[in-house]
């Protein structure tokens, strides 16, 4: 008798409820908790496959940097709602938006259902890769992130720095390289600046111990970066610590110092380990843990750079 | 001693989830925003301390032992806080 596949169901039926109610919350702010609540059960259902690597990233950013996100800027539509937001688009386009959206998912079933069998994967590959590159790392998940697909996980981060520059460039031209917009407007509570100064030290020491464990143990880059990023978000909400002008030097090489770090030493692969993004075996994890070390800065200053908006921008109301 | 300490393993377990129970049918039924939010920190105290209590004599080493701890002591502190701030927020609406 086994009461695991039952609960599996009932979690799953849970995660697809909660999704249905998301969408038809008409509360914007409802909308966002039931996303944040989706994204907390997605995490559950990642540790149920035992992907804890994925939970754990699913967890802070689906849940976390994703619903700070949204609420913010639900905030921002709020103080907008006189410009027009009244009008409902009209039927014709609501009934083209419904047509596309279940063509797309309709496709989506389609190609899963019809999938040969076995499924076509790299999988197969990559853990041959593994053994065979010799990373030294006792986590095969950051040995693929690392070593097999490195060039990916690369391009990733400059995904990031890109989506930053993004957030920037919407800013008015006449505040650039000026602060972001604080999170609160008003003086912070007293109960947040509390929570900012005990919660702030020890979760900075959870991030790097996940970034290091990461070797070895779920974790990693971008689960122990994400936390020092949950971390600065908090100080910054709390008034504890001011967001930074955007043309702040220091800023800006923490951005690009775990890709730039990444692309040297890919480079160098080509001339010292005869490939690219190749790493010498007896040294590949020392070199993994020291890019992974400038990723982790990268990601901890980009995120909340995504959350915080563009310089200059005058809080609504 | 292995009896015992799974009995209080058991008797730990059941009552956090008798606080986790009783927590969610709080806020589920209670009227006002504050003892909803009463209930929930109720379950955050008691009932996850409760539960890390009857897990301990179960953890595999004194240092998984210890993060349960910490675990539990975190959820403290942000429930504890972001209590505080739900709880202002409501006043501050009322005025």
């Amino acid at each position: 008798m086994s009461l695991l596949p039952y609960l599996d169901i009932c979690l799953a039926l849970l995660v697809v409820a909660v999704a249905f109610w998301t969408i038809a919350a008409r509360d914007l702010f409802a909308s966002v908790v039931g996303y944040v609540a989706y994204g907390l059960l997605l995490a559950f259902v990642w540790i149920r496959l035992y992907a804890p690597d994925v939970a754990l990233t699913e967890a802070a950013v689906g849940g976390g940097v994703t619903g700070v996100l949204l609420i913010t800027a639900g905030k921002r539509l709020g103080g907008l709602r006189n410009v027009g937001q009244g009008e409902r688009p009209g039927f014709g386009l609501s009934l083209v938006a419904g047509v596309l959206a279940a063509a797309v998912a309709g496709a989506l079933c389609a190609v899963i259902l019809m999938l040969p069998d076995p499924p076509p994967s790299l999988a197969p590959e990559a853990v041959a890769a593994i053994h065979g590159a010799g990373a030294g790392l006792g986590n095969p998940i950051t040995a693929v992130l690392m070593s097999y697909r490195s060039f990916d996980t690369m391009l990733e981060k400059m995904v990031l720095i890109l989506a930053v520059v993004g957030v920037w460039s919407v800013g008015a031209d006449n505040a650039w390289g000026g602060a972001p917009a604080p999170f609160r407007v008003s003086k912070p509570d007293a109960p947040m600046v509390f929570l900012a100064q005990m919660l702030a030290p020890v979760g900075v020491l959870i991030g790097i111990h996940i970034f290091w464990v990461g070797a070895d143990e779920p974790g990693g880059a971008f689960q122990g970066g994400a936390l020092l990023a949950a971390m600065w978000m908090v100080t910054m909400m709390a008034g504890v610590a001011q967001p930074p002008r955007v043309d702040a030097r220091w800023l800006r090489v923490a951005l690009v110092a775990g890709p730039a770090v990444f692309l040297v030493i890919g480079l160098a692969g080509g001339v010292v380990a005869g490939s690219f993004f190749a790493y010498p075996p007896a040294l590949a994890k020392p070199i993994i843990l020291f890019i992974e070390a400038f990723m982790v800065l990268s990601i901890a200053a980009a995120l909340p750079m995504l959350v915080a908006g563009s310089p200059g921008e005058r809080p609504d109301r | 001693m292995i009896a015992f300490l799974d009995l209080l393993s058991i008797a730990a377990i059941a009552a956090g989830t008798f606080f986790f129970f009783a927590g969610t049918v709080g806020l589920l039924r209670f009227p006002d925003s504050l003892s909803r939010l009463h209930a929930l920190t109720k379950v955050d105290n008691l009932g996850l301390g409760l539960i890390v209590l009857g897990l301990l004599p179960r953890a595999e080493s004194a240092l998984s032992a210890l993060k349960l701890v910490v675990i539990w002591a975190l959820v403290l502190l942000s429930g504890a806080s972001t209590a505080q701030l739900i709880g202002r927020a409501l006043r501050r609406g009322r005025k």
